[in-house]
């Protein structure tokens, strides 16, 4: 048994002197750091400036190039042109510069605080040496519409990024189009629908089968693209249900979309007999590699016989998730299903790269030209920085990572986690705070809130919540062990609040930018603004 | 040593009301009604069924319909320890068989029948009582959480807990009831009465009914939409009680159809819904000019989907249209709400309920299922 005496991770107080000061003329610190956000109650960038100000004056030609050619808008079209400016904001750079200075100070950056409580999300260290290389001109002054024997170089290194990617996953060939993790869902989804359709079997197999656990957008992707989806329930062990899987399939199925680990950082040992099974019913399996942190250089999509995956390389592969964007994903498919990926490709023919546009059978175009290059440029960076041997570390610390903080987690009062009990997880855990709810009726979300005022975040889980008041936390590789310790210290002494000091839990955050935030605004389309003109007609009450 | 004596109790008219879609079976003049419109007692099957999966236990019971008959049907050998005055059994004699079967020495107390029987446990008994019961489900709702899922899954807690397993927990259950006279108009509202102590076993025991906080207003639509495509333009549907059902009824445009109820719609070539019949009773329901639909949401927290509060589709009306025309529908978050469990069976048909188990699809939105298993 535990001893929870001398084991409990928690500061024996938040506000415990730091030993090693002993001068009475310093104040000492907290065990805790006394974190308080910025709170500059910005404008929108629209409602700040005056009319004409401008933070870049062009010169004006000069009268004899005037002279010569008129007004150069004249050249446009009638169509093309405005017949009124845009209502753009009108501010100088310094003033720019300060807002978004300010906006940033406002946010829990990745690079500002303990990131692992975004379970799902990957989210580790983006190196900055590979920044430089984005910024390089030779990267960031290309047009995309430049000649092939203009950009050898770019196209060089996405055909090497493709051989890699191809390698990690064993698929026989892999588009980097996708500028997300979403949009390479829905390529594998428009690959599924290409390929049955190619084979006649479109209107017959119109079913797409996904797991409880696994990302939503699995399900929406196959949605739009018009398929029914069925859901499998987790079995008692948190595993996918095989037995469901098998009432599930048949001659309607399209595919099985599935995570492997899925969200709750267990690893489906029986994958393999998913995926035969499936097959067997004429299905193709796609393997969602959004959660591959744990297992790069030790699982491959090939060897548990899927036809299709997909990396998010904004996780796994340390470009940044950008807020939400562009970020890129990476969709690798076996031969027979190659001459359907999005194009163009990048092929080499022994002497120079090319993009290849001639792709009868492909599903088009997923972004402009050859994908979000920036960030392709990135994770070929952190690939080739690490080699073979270091994504395989790469995977073992975050195994590592993982288990020691869910070591630390387990022990703070009011903690559970569900599913096979007592076994380790791969790189993320989904934990319960449902028996802190049953002692205090505080909610999970209210302990993330509360977080926020140490200067970190959690995440509970995506809707609905199959595991009750959940966290999910993924501390990837990049977090040191003292990054860890503080991280499982805020968790303990936001759980010893809730017991203690319930109200204080209840109504967080206090230190933080925004006290609350009203959901409603956010799911009801009546209301949501999602641009400035949407904001002033919603709730401005503006007439357009 | 001899296993520990297991008394028996069982309400002759429990579940009277079911069938003929009368929401309940308290009372006298319900009971006359009930009768009038053609519905048979089925209490005493239901406890023989009990019975007959629940051998080698010594059994005190009372007299006639309320036990002995039930033993004799199952071929078990009874102690009758109390013989009610007449032959039209009331909740006093309810109690006063509780009683006698307590000072006879039962440790264990089955009842069959539904949540005012419960009811009369707690008034015989006190609040609060530490000796074990557990309800052999025979009433029409049952909301209470002392009841089993199934009249088999009852004797399996019984034998568990007189072969003294270790892992037959005691646990403080719920009693609740529902107003009836209100239920009979449509409202709805359940009041909390006691506890008693039950023996559980994992999913053999039921849970409390849970009120809906209300599907999200896209969802009847989308369940609807779904529905009218399954269905098809002169479809007959028979929509089961409840929330979800209602509000797919309403947005069928059909929004006098009951909240409690069975009712029988036809869909028109239009898409839109057309109310046949009301407040259905099983009667009603035997002679249908074509196989009908059968659109029904699991109870809330429980995860009944057939059994109570629903007796109107017959064991007969539910092999006509067959695990094919079985339409269950429910939000993801209310399977998420039963956290593993089944959605349970209980048709009075043990065949028909093991015919019907296995893993069904169940609607949750527009273009959307989800699998989960079906069990008695």
């Amino acid at each position: 048994m535990t001893d929870h005496r001398t084991t409990d991770p928690r500061p024996t107080h938040p506000r415990t002197t730091d030993p090693r000061t002993t001068d009475p003329r310093v104040a000492p610190k907290p065990a805790l750091r006394r974190f308080h956000q910025a709170r500059w109650d910005e404008k929108l960038v629209f409602e700040l400036g005056t009319p004409g100000e401008r933070g870049v004056l062009p010169p004006l030609p000069e009268p004899a190039v005037t002279a010569a050619v008129g007004d150069p808008a004249d050249r446009l079209p009638p169509a093309l042109r405005r017949a009124a400016p845009p209502a753009l904001p009108e501010l100088g750079q310094q003033q720019v510069l300060r807002h978004y200075l300010r906006l940033s100070q406002e946010n829990l950056g990745a690079d500002l605080n303990v990131d692992v409580g975004q379970g799902t999300c990957t989210m580790k260290y983006s190196p900055k040496v590979n920044d430089t290389f984005v910024r390089d001109p030779r990267i960031a002054a290309l047009h995309p519409d430049q000649h092939a024997s203009t950009v050898q170089g770019v196209l060089e290194l996405v055909h090497r990024l493709e051989q890699l990617l191809k390698e990690i996953s064993g698929m026989d060939r892999v588009s980097l189009q996708p500028g997300a993790g979403s949009a390479a869902i829905w390529t594998n989804v428009s690959v599924i629908r290409a390929y049955h359709a190619a084979r006649g079997e479109a209107g017959q197999r119109d079913e797409v089968v996904t797991t409880a656990f696994s990302h939503p957008s699995n399900a929406a992707c196959a949605k739009t693209a018009g398929y029914r989806v069925i859901t499998l329930p987790p079995d008692a062990d948190g595993y996918p249900d095989i037995e469901a899987l098998r009432a599930a399939v048949g001659p309607r199925t399209a595919a099985l979309l599935i995570t492997n680990p899925e969200d709750t950082g267990i690893y489906n040992p029986r994958i393999a007999e998913f995926v035969r099974i499936v097959h067997e019913a004429g299905g193709l399996c796609a393997y969602d590699q959004a959660n591959a942190n744990g297992i790069l250089g030790i699982t491959r999509a090939r060897e548990a016989g899927f036809d299709l995956c997909h990396f998010n390389l904004h996780k796994t592969f340390s470009t940044p998730h950008a807020c939400g964007g562009p970020a890129a994903g990476a969709c690798g498919v076996t031969a027979e299903l190659a001459p359907h990926l999005p194009g163009p490709t990048v092929e080499f023919d022994g002497e120079r790269y090319l993009p290849d546009h001639d792709r009868p059978e492909s599903i088009g175009k997923i972004r402009p030209y050859l994908g979000v290059v920036p960030n392709l440029v990135r994770a070929y960076a952190w690939i080739m920085s690490l080699g073979a041997e270091g994504l395989r570390e790469v995977a073992e610390t975050a195994v590592l990572n993982n288990n020691y903080l869910l070591d630390r987690v387990r022990r703070i009062p009011g903690v559970s986690v569900p599913y096979a009990e007592g076994r380790p997880r791969v790189e993320q855990v989904r934990y319960s705070w449902q028996r802190l709810n049953e002692d205090t009726g505080l909610h999970s979300e209210d302990l993330g809130r509360r977080a926020a005022d140490f200067g970190t975040h959690y995440w509970t889980s995506h809707h609905p919540y199959v595991v009750p008041e959940p966290m999910t936390l993924e501390p990837t590789e990049s977090y040191s062990r003292a990054d860890l310790d503080e991280y499982a210290a805020i968790l303990a002494e936001v759980a010893r609040e809730a017991y203690e000091d319930p109200e204080t839990v209840r109504t967080a955050p206090h230190r933080s930018t925004v006290h609350r935030i009203r959901h409603e605004p956010l799911d009801d389309p009546a209301v949501w603004a999602v641009s400035w003109r949407a904001y002033r007609r919603k709730v401005l009450g503006e007439r357009p | 040593m001899t296993a520990p004596a297991v008394g028996l109790v069982v309400n002759p008219v429990a579940g009277l009301g079911g069938r003929v879609g009368l929401k309940g079976s308290d009372g006298a003049e319900v009971q006359r009604r009930a009768r009038a419109l053609g519905a048979r007692p089925e209490a005493v099957d239901r406890a023989a069924l009990t019975l007959r999966h629940l051998p080698g236990v010594e059994l005190l019971t009372a007299a006639g319909p309320m036990g002995a008959d039930a033993a004799r049907a199952a071929g078990r050998a009874a102690r009758v320890v109390h013989r009610p005055a007449g032959p039209d059994t009331t909740a006093a004699d309810t109690r006063a068989a509780v009683r006698a079967l307590v000072a006879a020495g039962a440790r264990l107390l089955l009842f069959c029948g539904g949540d005012g029987t419960a009811r009369d446990l707690l008034d015989a008994l006190g609040p609060e009582p530490r000796l074990p019961v557990l309800g052999i489900p025979a009433g029409v709702k049952m909301h209470s959480a002392v009841f089993a899922v199934h009249p088999r899954a009852a004797a399996e807690v019984a034998a568990a807990w007189a072969a003294g397993r270790g892992c037959v927990q005691l646990e403080a259950a719920e009693v609740v009831d529902r107003d009836e006279p209100a239920l009979r108009e449509g409202r709805v509202g359940a009041r909390l009465y006691g506890r008693l102590t039950v023996p559980v076993l994992p999913e053999r025991v039921q849970q409390r009914k849970t009120g809906s906080s209300g599907p999200d207003p896209a969802t009847p639509a989308a369940l609807a939409a779904e529905v009218a495509e399954r269905v098809g333009p002169d479809g007959l549907l028979v929509l089961g009680p409840g929330s979800t059902t209602h509000a797919v009824a309403t947005a069928l445009g059909a929004p006098d159809a009951s909240l409690t109820g069975v009712d029988l719609l036809r869909l028109e070539s239009t898409g839109a819904a057309r109310l046949l019949l009301r407040d259905a009773r099983a009667d009603q329901l035997r002679t249908l000019p074509a196989t009908p639909w059968i659109v029904l949401s699991p109870i809330g927290g429980q995860g009944f989907l057939l059994g109570r509060g629903n007796q109107q589709l017959t064991p007969e009306l539910l092999r006509r249209a067959g695990r094919e025309r079985l339409l269950v529908l429910a939000t993801e978050a209310k399977l998420t709400a039963l956290a593993g469990r089944p959605l349970l069976l209980d048709t009075g048909d043990p065949a028909l309920d093991d015919a019907l188990s296995g893993y069904l699809r169940v609607i949750t939105g527009r273009r959307s299922a989800a699998v989960h298993r079906l069990s008695a």
